[in-house]
């Protein structure tokens, strides 16, 4: 099987064009609603540096949050979705995909890539939400599975970021079968004793919660992320009353036991890498 | 005959109804009318294997969700001896949507987990219509493991509408109980057996079916989302569920085709709950074969094929 290698910029040209255009100067918090100058918020890692919100960013940001001098080799990163089932609902699937790779220029919601934290090797993979959701189907599950061969082969952690609406439906049960692919293929990385690192971010539901997002030796999460299996709207009409506030926030999911810590982004890589010493 | 009639079923209990009529009327006004019920019943005998072998997706999702279909428990007793109920996860309490115990298949003691429906309102209730929380699915974990320690195969009946999507559900990890099981299920080093016997509803079925083989029984669906969802979510309408079964490919044959299972277990004409004894045979026909198969392989070979089944699973393209 051909392996695809690409090396990427630091900053993805999207962002570089925000930064020339006047509009792209102040960001205006989702939260608090505060104007915020774009490069603080950028050298804030996208956190709100009056409320603390955290903006939703993709994979590109993480990289360069999480690799020393944000350097990284991406592996597989043309493999595409492949419409077996000729799935159509009120557009087709293969042009959905076609519209989906142009608008956000990614070629599927996750990429997994090499590189250093803190001096030490590590494997990283990584959702983008802007693509159909985050929605898991094949792609994902395969390069979720060579991510974790990957980090054998370099005897390396791995570290997964999760950002996701759950499975993929235009892939059926193809994508359902990505559940048991990745969790499978997580008990070889255990069987080497390679920790796994799982960073779940808003938000993290259905199939994702329900198998390698939940499967971490470590679970951490961002503050204020949205994390459950059924998504508040389901169990709204189930229980047919609203929810509590705070229900299925991050800090609602560590006091129930889900989490083993909750760490704002800017401080993640340097948790991450405190304990990866910890256990070499 | 079943009590419950689908719609599309209609045409073939119209017409017995009629020869019923005329078999009365032969006995009681001393009337021939034998000709005339031959006619009759060869004509309802092709409408039925008309009507059951060309079965839109949509017409296999209400047969697999049929009142009278045999579930679980049924299943238990016409196929095994012994069956001896374990109950509870040893930490929260006792989930009835999903049983499961030690059986014994001729002279080979198997466990048997299954999700578990009720037939009426208050068996229902008890049941919660067959959708587990995450007890449930510590508990099958739970008696996956004695399974292992006991070096019996594990059997797994799948039939739910979904893992409950409650508040007390989430508040317990639904999530994680799921994604434990997986893990878990995917290094069990004791042959896994897993069998849709009616709905297999998206995560709340894979929760106890990941296994060496996957079977499915003709007239059951297995998909990431029931029919409805899907219409809801990707028509923004209930009303396209017909047409959100056809493109998921969700019944057996499709998933056949797609190559995520192993076999496909006939049914008596109309569906199992016709004739559950012929279900239950075929069912247990099914799963014995495959056994034999699986205890040929050492567990360390087990466990390395069943990772390989699954890292197959999926399709991609490179640009
Ligand atoms: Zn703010």
């Amino acid at each position: 099987m051909a392996w695809f290698k690409r090396k990427e910029a630091n900053i993805s040209a999207t962002e570089a064009e925000k930064k020339d255009t006047p509009d792209g100067l102040w960001s205006k918090c989702e939260k608090c609603g505060t104007m915020l100058y774009r490069r603080q918020l950028v050298e804030n890692s996208h956190i709100c540096y009056k409320c603390g919100y955290h903006f939703r960013v993709g994979s590109e940001v993480y990289f360069s949050i999480l690799f020393d001098n944000g350097n990284y080799e991406e592996f597989d990163a043309g493999m595409i979705s492949k419409d077996m089932l000729s799935f159509v609902d009120t557009k087709k699937y293969s042009d959905r995909i076609r519209a989906t790779i142009k608008k956000t220029g990614l070629n599927d919601a996750c990429r997994y890539a090499t590189g250093t934290l803190n001096g030490q090797p590590v494997v990283i993979a990584c959702m983008d939400f802007s693509f159909i959701g985050g929605s898991m189907g094949s792609v994902m599950g395969e390069k979720i599975a060579r991510g974790i061969d990957k980090a054998r082969e370099l005897k390396s952690p791995f570290i997964m970021i999760s950002k996701s609406g759950g499975a993929r439906m235009m892939e059926a049960t193809f994508s359902l079968m990505q559940m048991a692919k990745t969790s499978a293929k997580l008990t070889q990385l255990s069987e080497a004793g390679l920790p796994y690192f799982s960073v779940l971010t808003d938000p993290t539901t259905g199939g994702v919660t329900a198998s390698f997002a939940m499967l971490g030796d470590f679970n951490i999460a961002e503050p204020g992320a949205l994390i459950g299996f059924a998504g508040p709207r389901v169990i709204r009409q189930t229980i047919g009353k609203d929810l509590p506030p705070g229900f299925q926030t991050s800090e609602f999911v560590q006091d129930h036991g889900f989490l083993d810590f909750i760490v704002p982004r800017n401080e993640m890589k340097e948790k991450i890498g405190n304990l990866m010493s910890m256990l070499k | 005959m079943a009590k419950v009639v689908l719609d599309f079923e209609k045409p073939i209990y119209s017409l017995q109804a009629k020869i019923d009529e005329m078999r009365s009327y032969h006995i009681e006004g001393n009337l021939d009318l034998s000709t005339e019920i031959d006619r009759l019943e060869k004509k309802v005998n092709e409408l039925r294997k008309s009507i059951y072998s060309n079965l839109t997706r949509w017409q296999r999702v209400q047969l697999a969700r049929h009142p009278e279909r045999p579930y679980t428990l049924d299943y238990i007793y016409l196929m095994f001896s012994n069956f001896t109920e374990l109950h509870g996860d040893r930490n929260f309490g006792d989930d009835k949507a999903i049983v499961g115990g030690f059986a014994q298949m001729g002279k080979q003691t198997v466990m048997v987990v299954g999700h578990q429906k009720g037939r009426d309102t208050k068996s229902n209730l008890m049941r919660n219509f067959g959708m587990p929380n995450p007890e449930g699915y510590r508990k099958a974990l739970r008696l996956f493991k004695l399974a292992e320690k006991f070096n019996k195969p594990v059997i797994t009946f799948i039939d739910t509408p979904g893992a409950f999507p409650g508040l007390e559900a989430e508040e317990r990890g639904q999530g994680e109980a799921i994604a434990r099981n997986l893990f878990e299920m995917a290094k069990l080093k004791v042959p896994v057996i897993c069998a849709v016997i009616g709905e297999g509803a998206s995560g709340g079925a894979l929760g106890i079916g990941v296994g060496d083989r996957l079977i499915m029984m003709e007239n059951t669906w297995y998909s990431v989302i029931s029919p409805e969802s899907c219409s809801s979510i990707l028509w923004h309408s209930w009303d396209y569920k017909e047409q959100a079964a056809e493109a998921l490919k969700l019944s057996a044959q499709d998933l056949l085709d797609q190559g995520l299972i192993d076999k496909i277990v006939e049914e008596p004409l109309g569906g199992a709950h016709h004739d559950p004894e012929e279900a239950a045979k075929n069912l247990k026909k099914a799963i014995s074969d495959e056994l034999k198969s699986l205890k040929k392989l050492s567990q360390e070979e087990l466990v390395s094929a069943r990772i390989e089944k699954y890292s197959k699973m999926g399709v991609y393209d490179y640009l």
